[in-house]
Parts: structure tokens; sequence; C-alpha cells
């Protein structure tokens, strides 16, 4: 029976979601609006030139990748950004004196990432609603990927925060982990475009199948098999909750 | 005040950098109880209430709170206890009013308006209420720091130097509420540099010195055994004070100041039939005649401070200078 502090961890929800609310354009505006600009110059530059293997437009193919590459970086930027600003200005502390148990804070802290990540996937899609057809072929895997991968990521950006002692590190993650993941997962290709060393090296790399298991419940069509996708998903975001729960437990990177 | 509120046993913290910040400290803090713990900067106070606070790793000993411990009942702790930082420290982007709500939640209770406004105007904060932290001088933080660690009504309150640069007006007002706050039965668990204020506030207090505690007791126990009394005797011209003389005066250990014109006379207890200072004053007036002025100076906890931490000042004072 959980007897622990729910009001405190609802509170902490509710803090990260205020947080990233009181300055939305920057974290729910912004980053919509350069996924947009993705598709409005790639739609120029490529037209209606088809995706070979899968029979669908560029285009088309386009739109749920960047959806998700947008959700999964917002994800991670919500917690990542909110735990290394905390560590930098030293109200860590309040956290950490708090009556709030290692699961509630991870778990209040993923709550709101996941959020973020919706409401950029759905400001997103919104926007993009009038001008393509974008009826979901399951909608329960696109619902599947959707937060897995938030969870996933928005895990991760716990665990960068928490490594991380300054924004330059944060920024060493960003840029040489998180983007080139991100960019070489499948969301601008299909790896049946690629030589086939580049295909088996993407096999290992989760994000790939965070953005075709979620293109493959828009389109219903993808690179991967959705059971494998499935597994692979759901395990990386088990896995990454318990690491951040032990990380959490015993303080690390934030107790001396 | 039998009970205890917080007890420390064998208390011990290494840093990574090989820097031993406590060497196993006991002590304990008394139910209902001021408490002051006082220690030169460096000593070892803020590591003992960070331990406390869950804001470092404990080393080795044990600290259990009404009777529980606090490192195995970390939840039922927290929430009995509420932590004023050293470091001024605020979330820029919430209110006040923001800032007290989210921590009341932090600690499990519903944000009670009643007692967030009663705590705003008892620490000057009312006008403040709506304005984001960012707007705040440097004295309202602090302020904002005290309402922040109170908002859960917590039984013991610990407040780390929470009038470190603070105006006179702040200090007054954060003291009156505290000593309400300890009448209606909250233990208060001070630290500070300025002694002045915690011999006036606190009805106990410890000693912490480069980690080791040097002295923990009632005030008024601490006062006694360890605060000299000098008897301060003016001359109208220069004394001399021969062998004769300085071992005929040696128990009060005297110090001829001024050039001469000053004798300073170290009182023991009173005896019997004859205080401390007829025996002091006699054996003076026999050596060197009856003096122009003759004034009594206690010692204050600052004194008792600098004796017992070994800091300035105290030594030379006990010998005699020609």
């Amino acid at each position: 029976m959980y007897s622990g502090n729910p009001r405190g961890a609802w509170t902490l929800f509710t803090r990260e979601v205020n947080r990233f609310l009181k300055v939305k354009v920057q974290t729910i505006v912004a980053p919509a609006l350069t996924a947009i600009l993705y598709l409005v110059v790639f739609r120029y530059a490529l037209g209606d030139r088809g995706v070979p293997g899968l029979g669908i437009d560029y285009f088309t193919f386009l739109i749920p990748g960047l959806v998700m590459m947008s959700m999964l970086q917002n994800a991670f930027a919500n917690t990542s950004s909110s735990i290394i600003m905390a560590k930098v200005m030293n109200v860590h502390v309040y956290l950490l004196m708090a009556p709030l148990s290692a699961v509630e804070v991870v778990g209040a802290f993923i709550a709101a990432a996941v959020l973020r990540s919706m409401l950029v996937g759905a400001v997103l899609l919104l926007t993009l609603s009038p001008f393509v057809d974008l009826s979901p072929a399951h909608i329960w895997m696109i619902l599947l990927y959707g937060i897995c991968g938030s969870i996933l990521m928005g895990g991760l950006g716990l665990i960068g925060g928490m490594w991380s002692k300054k924004f330059d590190d944060m920024s060493l993650i960003n840029n040489f982990l998180i983007l080139p993941l991100t960019f070489l997962s499948g969301v601008f290709y299909s790896v049946k475009q690629l030589p086939p060393l580049w295909q088996q090296l993407n096999a290992y790399n989760p994000f790939f199948y965070l953005i075709d298991g979620f293109r493959f419940g828009f389109l219903g069509v993808g690179d991967s098999d959705p059971a494998t996708a499935a597994g692979v998903v759901v395990a990386a975001a088990i896995l990454t909750v318990l690491a951040c729960w032990y990380l959490w437990s015993i303080g690390w990177r934030l107790k001396e | 005040m039998n009970k205890i509120a917080l007890q420390v046993d064998g208390l011990r913290k290494v840093y990574a950098n090989g820097n031993i910040a406590l060497h196993g400290i006991s002590l304990a803090v008394p139910e209902g109880s001021f408490f002051a713990l006082l220690g030169p900067n460096g000593a070892g106070k803020t590591t003992m209430i960070n331990i406390l606070a869950d804001i470092l790793h404990p080393g080795e000993g044990t600290m259990t709170l009404f009777g529980r411990d606090v490192f195995q009942e970390k939840s039922w702790c927290k929430r009995q206890m509420g932590i004023v930082p050293q470091e001024v420290a605020f979330d820029p982007f919430f209110s006040v009013r923001e800032i007290l709500n989210t921590t009341s939640g932090y600690y499990g209770c519903r944000p009670d308006r009643v007692w967030i406004d009663e705590l705003l105007d008892r620490l000057g904060l009312t006008h403040q209420a709506d304005k984001n932290t960012r707007q705040l001088s440097g004295g309202m933080r602090r302020r904002l720091l005290v309402a922040q660690a109170l908002v859960h009504r917590p039984p013991l309150v610990v407040l780390d130097e929470p009038t470190a640069g603070v105006d006179v007006e702040l200090r007054r007002r954060l003291w009156d509420f505290m000593r309400e706050l300890n009448r209606n039965g909250a233990t208060i668990l001070l630290t500070t540099h300025y002694l002045a204020e915690a011999e006036e506030l606190c009805d106990h207090v410890a000693i912490i010195d480069q980690g080791k505690l040097v002295a923990s007791e009632p005030m008024q126990s601490l006062m006694h055994r360890v605060a000299v009394s000098r008897l301060v005797l003016r001359y109208a011209k220069p004394i001399l004070i021969s062998a004769t003389d300085e071992a005929a005066l040696t128990d009060f250990k005297p110090v001829i100041l001024d050039e001469g014109l000053e004798l300073h006379l170290e009182l023991r207890r009173d005896e019997p039939g004859m205080s401390g200072f007829d025996v002091a004053y006699e054996a003076a007036r026999n050596r060197f005649g009856p003096p122009l002025d003759a004034a009594v100076h206690q010692e204050d906890l600052e004194d008792v401070f600098v004796r017992l931490t070994g800091n300035t000042g105290a030594e030379g004072e006990t010998h005699v200078q020609r």
C-alpha cells in the first residue's frame, strides 16, 4: 500500500508544468515552428519525390518522424533544463530537503516531460492538419511510441541533468549524443536507403525504433518489425526509469 | 524539558577531498529549547545541518529526530523540520506566494492561505506576495527563506545564519517571531555569528570547533562554568608590580594595562561571608592603596566563545604585562 507523499509528487508535477507553461513560446510554440520550417523546406526542395521501398511520397513520410523528433527533444529538454538550472542556482536543495521519495520525484519530472512532449506533438499535428491527411493507421501505436519515447527521453534528460555540473556539460550531451541519435534515426530517410553496414548499426539505435514505430502508427508502413520496435522501446523506457530511480535515490551527483 | 528533539551521536563526515568536517560529534537538542549551535567559520555547523536536511550524505554516526531515525525514516523526519539554509537561492520562475504554495505541497500540506498570509505579514512580505523572486532585495529574499521553512508548521525550526547581512528591522521582527514560536512549543536550532543575539535568545548552546564538540549545555551553566568576571581598578599614578605583589595576587591573574594606570583582576567565585569582588578589591588595596575607580567587567558569550575555540585575544590577557 502506497503511503508516501502523493500531494508532494503532484505539487512537483504541477510546478514543472507551470514552469514550462510560463515560457510557452519557447517551450511549445518555438519547437513546433522549427519543425514546420523543416517541412516547408523539404517540401519545396524535394517536391513529390517518393520514398523507395515504402510506396509513399517523401513529404508524407517526413511528417510523423519530425513530429516524433520534436516530441523527443522536448521531453529531454524539459527534465534536463529543469535539473541543471536548479543545480546551477542551488535550488535543487529544496527538492532534496522535501519529504519526497525517489519514485515521487522521478515520476513527477517524467510525467511533466511527457505532457510537454504531447503538447508539442499536438500543436504540430493541429497546425499541419489543414494541409495534409493525418488520419492515423494505428492510434494505439502512436500513443505507445509517443508515451514510451517521451518517458525514455524525459528519463535521459533527468540523468543528463544530474550528471551535468554546468550548462556546458548539458550542451555536450545535447549536441554530441541526443542530436546525432535523433537525426540519424530515420527521421529524414528510410533506412532501406542506407548501405547494409549503416542499416545494421541503425538496429542498435533505440531512437530509430521510436521514430519508425511512431511513423508506422500514422502510415501503416515502416522499416522495422512493429513487435520488435515495441519491445525495444518499452524495455528502454523501463530501464531508463529504473536508472533514474536508482540514481536519484543515491543522490548521484546531487549530494556529496 | 526532558524530551530530546534532536539527538546526534558520533556524527562524522569526511568530504571527497579528504577534509574531515565532523569528528564524531554528539549532542542533544532538548524539545522546546532555543538552541544555539556556534562555531567559527568552517567549524562544521552547516555540514551538520546539511546532513540533517539530507543535502549531504551522512558519514558515520546517527541522528534521531523526536525519537525516529533521520536516515531511515527520512520522509517522516523531513516533515518535522523547517530549515532556513545559509545560501539564499530561489526559483526564478515563480512569485513569493507561488513558492510558498509549492513548498506547502512538497511537505504534503494543502496550501493554508490564512497561515501563509500571516507568515507574509509577520515577515513583512505582504506587499511582495505577488512579485517574482527576481524583484526582491537580498533582505526580502532572506525573509522568504524563513517563510518557506515555516510554511508547513514544523516542530523543529533550523536557522542557519538567518540574519547574515540583514538589517536591524528584520532581525527584530524575526527574533520576535521565533520567540513566539518557541513559546508555543517549537524547538529552534540556530547558528549565528552574532553571539550577542545567541546569548540573548538561546537557553542552550553547543560550540563546535574544527569539527569537534567543545561544549554543549544550558546557556546559564556554560556562562557560570566558563565566563569570568574581572575587577577593573583605575589608579591616579602608574603602579609597579613586584615579584612579591605578583605572588600575592597570582590567584587573581593580574594584568596591568594603560601604562600602569589600570589593573585587571579575575574575580573568584563568591565565598561565604565575602564576595569575590571584596576579596580581590582588598587584596589590591593592600598592595597599591585605594584606586580612583573600580568596576566589574562580566565576560559575555563572545568572550567564552573566544576562550573555548582558542581564537585570538584571550591568551595575552592572562599574563602580567610590565
